[in-house]
């Protein structure tokens, strides 16, 4: 076990046979205490949290990842308030799986080493670096499991058997199933069906791993891919503060409406 | 220490991780490229050593492109500003009007060879975007260029002519406005659609199967000028020094190339970076103002940006150049010095066109206007014995609006 809250977290929900709910959200979206305050009305419904780490130049993220970066940048967000969110919101929950999501050119200029003893002290858990692939991340994955902090690899449909095994292989606990060929927030595009027989492929090569599943789901497509060890959500939620931004409404009250209903969903 | 090994091309230097000195290039792209990626290097390491496909590309450079471009020597200038004898190797004779157009080709030729009937492609100067439509048009390929809509505004001309070909132009709005969110939209794109659409990445930058092809591609600029030089003065020049401007890089590597192996005190690379405004802080000229490394477009190399890695908007009169990052070949000549960067202002390049324009036949585009300014300071400290060559890679005519508003009506 590389990592507690997280293979804990997978753990529960087998036990009440559903999927784990994992929610995406932009750090700084479009402040800092907005972000902490969605996470604590979120977390009650959520199984594990991600939290983005903002980027001006994010080339596998669609328009709704876009505009929530833009957002925070724009307030002049620094990678240092992502540590600060995350320590306090580990401050009231401290199992809450929490993991942080970027590219991996802010990890190289804070400084691999530096980057990750910060987040071992704050807390973090696991770890989703969406430009370094295999085999580039096997030195980055070796530190992470070091630190106690899951690296999650992703696998996606292009990607072949052959490297799909050597990926599992090289794998921590936790696999992101990209769904189809998109960036972030595509409409989904292939059959929940096709999704799930791929999840199983995957899965069928080492069922010890907890494989989630992300891209294209929202309220509307999350309960046909019930079946997966886990589910993301992101892109909805980022349209959600973009939304309620614009009707001057609080995003902190329509993202913990649509997080209880997504979990609704799939219990 | 790093060196380039002499007999063995530039592009293929790198290791097993695709990285060239072990820290520039490579491929940091999101899972699903991995494979469309390994395909296509498979696929252009087969092409590359096909003899029929090189006679294809041959075929297409002599009788599309128009090969070979001249190589003149600028009389007017060089007596004028006495010194070193200046000569151009006019490119923007090519079909097209810019180096861009060898690229095109040959990425419109893998994507037959790939049998995939959908192309994309960035443009910054509109050229890349402007080749690459000729070129889907030319072997009936569906296109859609991805363009920034500053530079969308800047170079209304290119644009006129992408449409005119049949293809379509996605404007860009997103962060800067230029190449480089072109750039980021155009490989989003092909995230969602690489199963059936072929990506070309209009200069040497990107992963690091897109700066082999387009430098591959480019490398007909030396090919030609070695024995241009060689016939015009029996032998390479014992002082000769190539000027070439500098954004991603694909014109200056393509005129490079056929020289790396001659001892630089021999012949000297000098690459021009756009300095921007007088004045200004927002140089895209990674190699000149001191850029720390770091990953852009799914490649390490030295890159206009914070302390944060978020990189940084950059301001140049021309959009070719406007670029925060630079090819990861670049990187790899300058830390082995084998060749050296330095910026020119906007207002050099728009002094420099004025001067060539008024005094010889060729009116360089802004890009090359750049190297242009730097060939102009130099030869006047230069012995009369040495030959410098600036490659004219684009030709101004899409610049029209910009120089009218700089330079007057009259302004050549």
């Amino acid at each position: 076990m590389i990592n507690e809250n997280i293979t804990l977290a997978f753990e529960n929900c087998k036990l009440e046979k559903r999927p784990a709910l994992l929610t995406y959200i932009v750090a700084g979206d479009s402040n800092k205490k907005m972000t902490l305050d969605i996470l604590k009305s979120i977390s009650p419904f959520v199984d594990i949290c991600e939290i983005g780490i903002p980027h001006n130049t994010p080339v596998a993220d669609g328009k709704q990842i876009q505009n929530s970066s833009y957002r925070a940048l724009k307030n002049g967000f620094k990678l240092n308030d992502v540590f600060e969110i995350v320590k306090n919101f580990k401050k009231t929950e401290y199992a809450k799986p929490t993991i942080l999501m970027g590219y991996y050119n802010q990890i190289l200029q804070y400084g691999e080493n530096k980057f990750l003893n910060k987040c071992k002290n704050i807390g973090v858990d696991g770890l989703i670096v969406v430009d370094l692939p295999f085999p580039e991340n096997k030195e980055f994955a070796d530190k992470c499991k070091k630190n106690h902090i899951t690296f999650v690899q992703l696998i996606a449909p292009t990607t072949s058997d052959e490297r799909m095994k050597l990926i599992i292989k090289n794998s921590h606990d936790m696999i992101y199933y990209i769904s189809m060929l998109s960036t972030t927030g595509g409409k989904l595009k292939v059959s929940p069906k096709k999704i799930l027989k791929n999840y199983f492929k995957i899965k069928r090569i080492n069922k010890n791993k907890n494989i989630v599943i992300g891209f294209g789901i929202t309220e509307k497509t999350i309960k046909s891919l019930r079946a997966a060890d886990g589910l993301v959500v992101g892109s909805q939620l980022c349209k959600g503060i973009t939304d309620s931004l614009k009707a001057k409404k609080s995003p902190v009250k329509t993202l913990s409406k649509i997080v209880k209903s997504l979990k609704s969903k799939i219990q | 220490m790093i060196r380039i090994q002499k007999g063995r091309p530039i592009i293929d230097q790198h290791d097993k991780n695709y990285l060239y000195a072990g820290k520039f290039g490579g491929n940091f792209v999101p899972e699903t490229l991995k494979k469309p990626i390994d395909d296509l290097t498979k696929l252009f390491n087969k092409l590359r050593r096909d003899k029929k496909f090189i006679k294809e590309r041959d075929y297409y450079f002599k009788d599309y492109v128009g090969t070979p471009t001249s190589f003149i020597k600028l009389y007017n200038l060089s007596h004028q500003l006495g010194g070193a004898q200046i000569y151009a190797k006019v490119v923007s004779e090519a079909n097209g009007g810019a180096h861009k157009i060898y690229n095109a080709i040959v990425h419109a030729l893998i994507c037959k060879h790939a049998g995939k009937k959908y192309i994309i492609g960035d443009t910054g100067a509109g050229y890349a975007g402007k080749m690459l439509s000729m070129a889907a048009k030319k072997f009936g390929l569906k296109c859609k260029i991805f363009m920034g809509t500053k530079d969308m505004a800047r170079q209304k001309p290119n644009c006129d002519a992408i449409r005119a070909n049949g293809a379509e132009i996605i404007p860009v709005d997103s962060g800067s406005k230029t190449l480089v969110d072109a750039v980021s939209e155009c490989m989003r794109y092909w995230v969602s659609n690489c199963d059936t659409t072929h990506m070309c990445v209009g200069s040497t930058v990107g992963p690091n199967i897109f700066v082999k092809i387009c430098a591959w591609s480019t490398a007909q600029i030396s090919r030609e000028l070695i024995v241009q030089i060689k016939k015009e003065f029996g032998k390479i020049p014992k002082k000769l020094k190539l000027i070439n401007c500098v954004g991603g890089g694909s014109s200056a590597i393509g005129f490079w190339n056929s020289f790396m192996d001659y001892n630089k005190s021999q012949v000297e690379f000098i690459g021009v970076e756009a300095g921007g405004p007088k004045n200004s802080k927002l140089h895209a000229a990674p190699l000149t103002n001191k850029s720390k490394i770091g990953i852009l477009h799914g490649a390490a190399q030295y890159v206009v940006q914070d302390r944060e890695g978020q990189i940084s908007e950059t301001e140049s009169i021309s959009a070719g150049l406007d670029y925060p990052g630079v090819s990861p070949l670049h990187c790899f000549l300058k830390d082995a010095k084998r060749a050296r960067y330095i910026s020119a202002s906007d207002e050099d390049a728009l002094a420099a066109y004025k001067l060539v324009a008024s005094m010889e036949k060729i009116r360089p585009s802004l890009e090359p206007s750049h190297a242009f300014a730097t060939a102009i300071k130099l030869a006047p400290k230069l012995s009369k014995d040495t030959i410098i060559v600036v490659n004219s890679c684009g030709d101004a005519k899409k610049d029209e609006s910009i120089l009218v508003k700089r330079l007057g009506k009259n302004h050549d």
